[in-house]
């Protein structure tokens, strides 16, 4: 689904990947793990084409397509979805209109016609109660006073209404309580299928209780450094990175 | 020649025709308007309520003046003031600024005007709606006079909507006075939706006596070249002003707004609120004063000023003044200038989004809390749609009336 190749990139003047490999089949989950500034969240930007981050080397092809001639809306079209870390706020763009937008340019770029209505409110309604979002934060401007796991809720919720083909969560689970966490991670893992796959980025075994991933990936100095089973993730649990970095010295 | 000799020496040849045409109260003014139009001359840069507007290239070209007559539909409220129900003239060029050369000039050469008179205690249900369509065939320009008494306890809701009709070069100088006297309410809109070959003066002066409310908005959807001044006399205590402005500037059009709020009295309050969102190579200017005289104890006042740049070519100067001589009152003003919000573009971008259609749901979000505030709600439904038509570009000459096709 997605392959990685030799990937350089950079914020400003500043080089943070240097040389990512990684190839994700249909319906794996990947997780992610790293020090911090080791480049998870840059990697993620540079999948979805945040304009702010340059690719200096290498490819990305996403189902045959070279991801890197794409725009970000190009890719969110061909269906990669991100949660975001810190979901900003955008007052005075209510999230139903937001969603309308977002859902019925999708379906444009699919050939469809914008969904009527009383559909597009129906799905709302429906997709609401998989991460049990209240109503009354559709009717506010997007995530503007919604407490920490409400946002991270409405990303699942978001996920939920795109349907997207590839997702990356980005430190989802930071900032939730346990009941959340839980709320979150089983939306995740009612939206997934056999076609689905998705990065899961994270510092802790907690969310890989829930979405268990096929491979976990260590991210160190912009390159995958270790790649192990959910095992890896558990020893990283109990024992931290500092052998990882004894092993590669 | 500059600009102004072109106006001297036609005024000294019509000025018998302007009187013929016009009526008593107006021409009583006329002669010293002229006068001193004459001294002063059209404001350069130099002189500080104009120093962003470059009045004498704006008066250059040159300009049929027009001298159609007024038409006035009957009705309850609004009469040519020459069938004024009331002496008008106590209130006639007595609240404007008469050392204001665009209010001079329009007085000297203004041979109509219209009045909205409501009486004591009359609470007037509908909108008292006014619409002006500039019309011609060759560059015209128009004078504008309206002149608003509100008696004691009168209420109402008066919208005046500017349109151009034909695709022609206007110039337009608009002075409008309002006289409110005690607890009298009034909210004032004014929607210009003209086109790029429109220069527009307007000058309004707003006279409030004790326990008045007034809310005076200005909206500028389309033009070419716009300069509003706004000035309000808060002379009886007890009495409250909101000014709200939105600009939205395209192309290569400027809007210049200009306000002042005089605090005379105690105990009165003001809030001011304009928003712009200028693209491409639009120039944008706000300067608003709030003076706070020495007696005008317990004033509360809040000046805002928000922009939103959404090109590099695009230009805004914001100038939040207070002067303030008393010394127990309560003032705020800010202004911010700035650019689109990447990190917003970017998520919206994200959710497959296409960026011209995010610039346009944070343009419109941006300019939402003018329009928010726009108590009419059949008003502020209709300018949601027309805001956001703006920003999506589809609204190039005003869509819903007649004449404009």
């Amino acid at each position: 689904m997605l392959e990685i190749k030799n990937l350089h990139a950079k914020v400003g003047d500043k080089e943070i990947l240097k040389g990512i490999n990684l190839t994700i089949g249909d319906g794996e989950i990947h997780a992610l793990m790293g020090t911090n500034g080791a480049g998870k969240s840059t990697l993620s930007n540079v999948i979805v084409g945040n304009p702010a981050y340059e690719v200096t080397e290498g490819s990305i092809t996403f189902n045959g397509q070279n991801l890197l001639t794409m725009n970000t809306e190009e890719r969110a079209h061909a269906g990669i979805f991100m949660s975001f870390q810190a979901p900003i706020e955008i007052p005075g763009v209510s999230m139903t209109n937001f969603m309308r937008a977002a859902v019925n340019a999708r379906r444009q770029a699919q050939g469809k016609e914008p969904l009527k209505s009383t559909d597009f409110l129906k799905l709302m309604r429906e997709k609401r109660k998989l991460v049990e979002i209240d109503q009354k934060l559709m009717n506010r401007s997007v995530n503007e006073g919604f407490s920490g796991g409400e946002r991270k809720r409405n990303e699942i919720f978001q996920m939920a209404m795109l349907e997207p083909t590839f997702c990356i969560l980005d430190e989802t689970d930071s900032g939730l309580d346990v009941d959340a966490l839980r709320i979150v991670a089983e939306g995740f893992n009612k939206l997934r299928t056999a076609e689905t796959a998705a990065i899961v980025i994270t510092h802790y075994q907690r969310l890989l209780d829930y979405i268990q991933p096929d491979f976990v990936h260590v991210l160190m100095g912009g390159k995958i450094v270790k790649t192990g089973t959910a095992a890896l993730a558990r020893q990283i649990e109990e024992q931290g990175f500092d052998w990882i970095k004894e092993e590669l010295a | 020649m500059t600009s102004e000799q072109q106006y001297i020496e036609f005024y000294r040849e019509a000025s018998d025709l302007i009187k013929n045409k016009s009526c008593g109260v107006m021409n009583a003014v006329r002669d010293e308007a002229f006068e001193t139009f004459q001294q002063l001359g059209f404001p350069s840069k130099k002189v500080e309520r104009y120093r962003y507007t470059d009045v004498d290239a704006a008066f250059a070209p040159n300009y049929g003046i027009s001298f159609a007559p007024l038409t006035v539909k009957p009705s309850l409220y609004i009469f040519n003031i020459k069938d004024a129900p009331i002496d008008v003239a106590p209130y006639y060029h007595k609240v404007a600024d008469r050392l204001d050369a665009i209010t001079a000039l329009n007085t000297a050469l203004v041979h109509d005007a219209l009045l909205v008179y409501v009486p004591k205690n009359t609470k007037v249900a509908d909108p008292i709606v006014v619409d002006n369509w500039l019309r011609g065939t060759a560059a015209t320009m128009m004078n504008r006079r309206i002149l608003i008494v509100m008696e004691q306890g009168a209420d109402a809701t008066i919208i005046i909507n500017d349109h151009a009709a034909d695709k022609q070069r206007f110039l337009t100088t608009q002075v409008i006075e309002v006289f409110c006297h005690d607890n009298a309410r009034l909210d004032l809109y004014e929607i210009e939706e003209t086109t790029p070959l429109c220069s527009r003066f307007s000058n309004v002066y707003i006279h409030e006596g004790r326990d008045c409310s007034v809310k005076h908005n200005s909206i500028t959807l389309f033009n070419g070249q716009t300069r509003n001044l706004c000035d309000v006399y808060l002379r009886g205590e007890n009495s409250e002003v909101t000014l709200n402005g939105c600009a939205i500037g395209s192309g290569s059009q400027r809007i210049d707004n200009n306000t002042l709020i005089r605090h005379e009295v105690p105990h009165c309050t003001s809030s001011e609120l304009y928003k712009y969102v200028v693209d491409d190579k639009s120039v944008g200017a706000f300067a608003g004063k709030i003076l706070v005289e020495k007696d005008a104890q317990k004033t509360e006042s809040q000046e805002t000023n928000a922009n939103l740049c959404a090109s590099s070519e695009a230009r805004m100067f914001t100038q939040p003044m207070l002067e303030i001589y008393a010394d127990d009152v309560k003032c705020a003003h800010g202004s911010t200038v700035g650019v689109m919000d990447e990190v917003a573009l970017f998520y919206m971008r994200q959710r497959g989004i296409p960026e011209a259609e995010a610039r346009t749901l944070l343009k419109n979000a941006f300019m939402g809390q003018v329009i928010d505030q726009i108590k009419n709600e059949p008003l502020r439904q209709r300018l949601y749609v027309k805001v956001e038509k703006r920003f999506r570009g589809e609204l190039d000459k005003c869509d819903d009336c007649r004449l404009c096709k």
